[in-house]
């Protein structure tokens, strides 16, 4: 397959997976949209490209490459994601949200996912929980990687910075986070709720490597992700700022925090669909 | 006759230190982690040995338990320690969700528990942590009485699965448990009696023994059994022990809302409804002093043990 055929059938996976986060979220009348649609490119880079996976998931993942979700409400996308690389039958994506699923509204262990190794929700948890596994990496002298995503709104959250500061001054090579830096948060824009100012030059004083790439082109998130493992055999943790849209691929979702968390109605759903004409088979 | 006797006192901090360096050298999973403490948890011979497997996260609580928690991830049995107050309340939300629901095998090791720490007074006595800790889902709350049981606790932590919350002191305290089987979960029957049962834990067992002999030379029979495991609780042992004696006094160095005699007084409202006291801190803070003049002043002397024997009786 050339590299071009390549990207267009990953451009058609991630049309697909936004078209489970809407057809989700919409089954259940709630979740988070906005972020997921935003992060959509980042998914399928990570899950059909950059990691180093299998799905025949095993919580200790031995060999392979993990991936840990800070900001938790981002699970229909990872949920997506996860189900369309393998992990589990993608018609398991119609439980979302729903009474005695294994897809709970943020990640959780205890339902057995395959994928998830952690439970998130609560925010500014992430990145500890990925050092102590990049740590557990090192001790068990396995070269993989580790990468964590987390939301820009999430930044204000301490234990983020007691972390960034672990990372940095034990020169934790292994690790390979993103910020989603979309700009949005709940009540508003980042920068009108409590502003991160300067992002790159405050993890640049943390001892991160730092590259910034635009999330939403797939094309710019695989060469960035790929690009990161480089980096971080300078022997620094790396950091991504992602800059993304929030909502993106759905015309009327973009860019505003008014769909964080909010799902769809009928006719809304319709209209999203419509402008996700690429589809690999609805589950 | 006191039944028991000590040669010797040792504060249970040590009894941890010197646990968790045996099992770093039983396993090599063993991990610790501490937040600036490391002398004050008696970490040292560990680090020592093991620097490889030795943390040290700095002032930065929160991301010790992340870490402990992802740690995990990868077959490590990781023990955190820092003071009790750093290892519960303020990291409440972390053990909820990265540990406990995430049933990570996380050992939260937490010393300067309760008023025993004496000088430093009530910002660093805490006093809910039982409570906060048992009230998690899949929890196990261990509050060893001595040197030796805290050490024989840690080591049965090794082998154990799942999350777990371990809580000791800073005193000398009398060591008195030498030889005795340890079992998480399993209530240890120090003392045989028909009037009137004791429950303690921690450094209130010690009390309580004190308070039996007094007892005993008023002719009132004691049970004493040291409910060294918080949770899961030995509902057997307790309501076997009630069915003889019929009445019940606990003793714990910390809230009477949400420690040990919280949890025998569900048993009992649930099972067997009986006449009970409570000898704990009585919804207060504490302050500075020296432990002794600290648990006398609370009222977790033995001749506040005495007394509310004394009281329960009259209920029975």
């Amino acid at each position: 397959m050339s590299k071009q055929t390549d990207l267009l059938e990953l451009k058609k996976i991630a049309s697909q997976i936004r078209r489970d986060i809407v057809r989700m979220v919409h089954a259940c009348q709630s979740g988070h949209p906005g972020g997921a649609l935003g992060c959509t490119e980042f998914f399928v880079a990570l899950y059909f490209k950059v990691l180093k996976h299998n799905p025949k998931f095993s919580m200790d993942g031995k060999g392979e490459d993990l991936f840990f979700l800070s900001n938790g409400h981002l699970s229909a996308v990872w949920y997506a994601a996860l189900a369309r690389s393998g992990y589990f039958d993608v018609k398991e994506l119609a439980t979302f949200r729903k009474l005695n699923t294994r897809l709970q509204g943020h990640p959780a262990t205890h339902e057995h996912l395959p994928g998830v190794r952690i439970a998130s929700g609560s925010l500014g948890q992430g990145l500890s929980a990925a050092l102590g596994a990049a740590q557990s990496k090192k001790l068990n002298k396995d070269d993989s990687f580790i990468y964590v995503l987390m939301g820009d709104g999430e930044l204000q959250e301490g234990q983020v910075w007691e972390a960034a500061m672990y990372a940095g001054f034990n020169k934790m090579d292994n690790i390979i986070a993103t910020i989603d830096y979309n700009g949005q948060q709940i009540d508003g824009p980042v920068d009108k709720i409590l502003s991160l100012m300067n992002l790159r030059a405050k993890w640049e004083s943390f001892g991160w490597t730092v590259q910034e790439f635009n999330g939403n082109n797939l094309d710019e998130v695989i060469k960035a992700l790929e690009h990161a493992k480089i980096l971080a055999k300078q022997g620094k943790p790396v950091m991504n700022l992602m800059k993304t849209e929030m909502g993106f691929g759905v015309d009327y979702m973009m860019g505003s925090h008014k769909w964080h968390g909010v799902a769809p109605n009928d006719e809304e759903l319709k209209k999203a669909l419509d402008q996700l004409e690429e589809t690999i088979g609805d589950y | 006759m006191t039944k028991f006797t000590f040669t010797e006192k040792k504060d249970t901090r040590s009894g941890f230190g010197v646990g968790l360096h045996e099992l770093g050298k039983q396993n090599p999973d063993v991990v610790a982690l501490c937040a600036d403490l490391t002398g004050s948890l008696k970490m040292d011979a560990f680090k020592k040995e093991f620097p490889e497997r030795f943390f040290q996260v700095g002032i930065a609580e929160a991301n010790m338990m992340g870490l402990a928690a992802g740690m995990t991830i990868g077959g490590k049995i990781p023990f955190t320690g820092t003071f009790a107050n750093f290892s519960t309340g303020r990291v409440y939300d972390q053990i909820r969700q990265s540990i406990a629901y995430s049933h990570k095998n996380v050992k939260i090791c937490a010393s300067h528990a309760g008023l025993t720490l004496g000088e430093d007074g009530a910002t660093h006595q805490i006093l809910e942590d039982i409570g906060m800790m048992k009230m998690l889902p899949g929890m196990t709350v261990i509050v060893p009485c001595d040197y030796n049981q805290t050490k024989e606790a840690t080591l049965a932590l090794g082998t154990h699965v799942g999350p777990a919350y371990l809580r000791f002191g800073r005193p000398n305290w009398p060591i008195f448990t030498t030889g005795r089987p340890f079992t998480i979960g399993k209530a240890d029957k120090m003392i045989d009696g028909t009037d009137v049962t004791i429950f303690a834990c921690g450094h209130m067992v010690w009390q309580a023994i004190e308070a039996e002999a007094m007892l005993a030379a008023k002719g009132i029979s004691v049970e004493l059994i040291n409910l060294h495991t918080i949770k899961p609780l030995d509902v057997e042992a307790v309501l076997n022990s009630v069915e003889k004696t019929r009445c019940v006094v606990t003793a714990e160095e910390h809230q009477i809302n949400g420690g040990l005699g919280d949890s025998i007084a569900h048993v009992l409202a649930r099972f067997r409804p009986t006449p009970m006291e409570m000898v704990a801190v009585n919804d207060s803070f504490g302050e500075s002093g020296t432990p002794t003049e600290l648990l006398k002043k609370y009222g977790l002397g033995p001749e506040n043990i005495v007394a509310a024997v004394e009281k329960v009786l009259k209920r029975k």
